[in-house]
């Protein structure tokens, strides 16, 4: 649990926002069963020149012992890695301020800090922490925002991603997105040369990464359910695709379709209430369907002979976006969620657009592009069906799924022959690679932001 | 492997055409059109009036065919390519003849493109072969279909030959 309070410099229209902060942060992730999974680490390969410089100076500490957690460490490695912020390193620091006091504006302007980031991390008692951060814009002089943050030991990690939110939001007008959580399957080749499938569920940076699910046969297609609190996906344990929903807090799943033929590509509907999943049946034919959790009602969507799978919701629910080849290759396509509307084809550039996820705002279509077997990240745009490849370089570009605030999308590539995540931001200006220790990973999906 | 088995198939079909020309040999084996005579037997005959010859394996080929259980496929496709004809001929007339025996088409793709399209390329495959299957007289609660997209590769890599060997079915008798 972490709790964030403004510092007593801020003004009250931030104090509305603060008490919403509170709400947010009650949601805090807890429970998850927990084994430490290979961590990943990201680094930035294309964009940064336009970085803004910012320096986050190491906290300072007041407590017994050494310091209990590095929150600048964390806060900086967060802005740098979305790519918008270029942190200064602390040994490059002329001073280190921990007070506004203490601050001399002209130390920052000559090592060319647009903004600076200070505070301090207290102990209070033995489990509880507060610390207390103050933003400034360097040039002007100015404090642009402040908050104090009190927590427990074990949510040091929450506090110090709240703070990369409210900076990131401060200064980019956009949500940061670090205190959100990404589910992604990761194989393990073992020595007698099975293999392992898990389920890992982390941070946004890839940090305390959980699995959250384990099996000998393929795991494939986790999605969000849109309170973040479970996941479905699909498994092959048994000897034939099943859907699963599983609620992360306490483990426990379902099998909610295990039908003759394919069970596969699950998607929450945007009130959690509904699945929307790709069902083959005893024909054999791949269509679209979408089944009521509660009342266990099936209503199929798409009849077409083609493959119709990768549903993706509007955002108001009301129509399903998906992948069909009935024109020949994959594209893109939508059809209403009541009964009986016919399909209608929405992306018409290139041959191969597959495996559909509509952006927040419901404007853009994160699509894997297929030309001349290789394989790329694109966006279509709704309005108007026109593509945008943002990964012109890749070749097994795959599984896209869109941040939370819709500005960067999170996918799966190869590298080496392994399987890796990277992210590129909407508009293809930023790109990130994000590694793991070991192991292939893929299929990422970025979690929606924390509900109370 | 393949081509050396059709040359072999072709050769052999040549020699019992030479030896047996004209020379009907009865259906005894119960197996249906285009079934397998006794080891020593020649195989060829006469399709009704004259229409065409059918050509059946000899008993050597056909357990040759029968232990063969994987079939291939191109880039993107569930075609069944020309040289997998006489092995699912093969399979197909064995299920007839054997309607206790099930089997399980496991459907597979290559890694290249959407991970949930190719488990709708790897149903499409099994049920390609499920379709020849039934026509050579398997019944249809003889053979289940699962498709594993790209999540179980025969064999590992980012290149042709790997590719090639992944745009498979596996038949897996039960």
């Amino acid at each position: 649990m972490v709790r964030a309070v403004e510092s007593n410099e801020t003004t009250a229209s931030r104090r509305r926002r603060s008490l919403a902060l509170l709400g947010m942060v009650a949601a805090a992730w807890a429970g998850l069963a927990t084994v430490a999974e290979a961590q990943l680490n990201i680094t930035i390969t294309e964009g940064r020149e336009r970085a803004v410089p910012i320096a986050v100076v190491p906290f300072g500490w007041q407590g017994s012992g050494a310091p209990a957690f590095d929150v600048a460490g964390v806060v900086s490695s967060d802005l740098g890695s979305s790519g918008r912020f270029a942190p200064l390193a602390p040994r490059d620091m002329v001073s280190r301020p921990t007070q506004a006091s203490q601050v001399n504006f002209q130390d920052w302007r000559v090592l060319d800090a647009d903004y600076l980031v200070i505070g301090t991390l207290n102990e209070d008692a033995p489990d509880s922490f507060t610390a207390t951060f103050q933003l400034f814009d360097v040039l002007r002089g100015e404090s642009l925002t402040g908050f104090r943050l009190q927590s427990g030991r074990a949510d040091l990690r929450k506090a110090a991603h709240r703070i990369s939110d409210m900076i990131f939001q401060e200064l980019t007008g956009i949500p940061g997105v670090f205190s959100t959580q990404i589910a992604y399957i990761s194989e393990e080749r073992r020595p007698d040369n099975t293999k392992l499938f898990r389920l890992i569920v982390s941070d946004a940076d890839g940090e305390n990464a959980q699995r959250v699910a384990e099996s000998m046969q393929p795991l494939l297609s986790p999605a969000w359910s849109p309170d973040a609190r479970r996941l479905a996906y699909v498994s092959f344990e048994g000897g034939n695709s099943g859907v699963y929903v599983q609620t992360l807090r306490t483990g426990t799943r379902e099998r909610v379709s295990g039908r003759t033929g394919v069970n596969s590509s699950p998607t929450f509907s945007p009130d959690g209430r509904m699945l929307a999943l790709t069902l083959s049946r005893d024909a054999g034919n791949l269509d679209i369907h979408t089944l009521d959790l509660s009342t266990q009602v099936l209503r199929q969507l798409t009849t077409d002979e083609a493959i119709d799978s990768e549903a993706s919701w509007a955002p108001d629910g009301r129509s399903i976006y998906f992948m069909s080849d009935r024109a020949g290759g994959p594209q893109v396509y939508r059809v209403g969620t009541e009964a009986g509307q016919r399909a209608q084809r929405i992306s018409f550039e290139g041959v191969y657009n597959a495996r559909p996820r509509l952006s927040p705002d419901g404007n853009l279509i994160a699509v894997v592009n297929g030309e001349n077997n290789r394989y790329h990240i694109g966006v279509v745009e709704v309005a108007n069906g026109r593509l945008t490849v943002l990964t012109p370089n890749g070749r097994f570009d795959e599984s896209p799924s869109f941040a939370p605030n819709g500005v960067q999308i999170i996918y799966a590539t190869k590298e080496n022959g392994r399987g890796v995540l990277a992210s590129v931001s909407t508009d293809g200006r930023i790109k990130t690679q994000i590694a793991s220790v070991a192991g292939d990973v893929r299929e990422p999906v970025w979690g929606p932001f924390p509900r109370p | 492997m393949k081509s050396s088995l059709l040359i072999l198939l072709a050769a052999a079909t040549l020699s019992v055409v030479a030896c047996n020309r004209g020379n009907t040999v009865p259906d005894d084996t119960g197996l249906g059109a285009g079934a397998v005579g006794p080891d020593d037997g020649a195989s060829t005959r006469g399709q009704n009036d004259g229409g065409g010859i059918s050509v059946s394996p000899l008993e050597a080929e056909r357990q040759r065919l029968m232990s063969q259980l994987v079939v291939y496929f191109d880039y993107d496709t569930a075609d069944i390519l020309p040289e997998f004809n006489a092995l699912l001929q093969a399979h197909g007339q064995f299920l007839a003849q054997s309607p206790n025996t099930q089997i399980r088409l496991e459907g597979h793709a290559d890694e290249r493109g959407s991970r949930e399209y190719n488990i709708g390329l790897g149903e499409r495959r099994a049920q390609a072969v499920r379709r020849v299957l039934m026509l050579q007289g398997a019944g249809g609660s003889q053979l289940t279909t699962v498709s594993y997209g790209e999540e179980r590769p025969a064999q590992t890599g980012s290149d042709d030959e790997a590719w090639r060997l992944n745009r498979r079915v596996e038949l897996v008798y039960r």
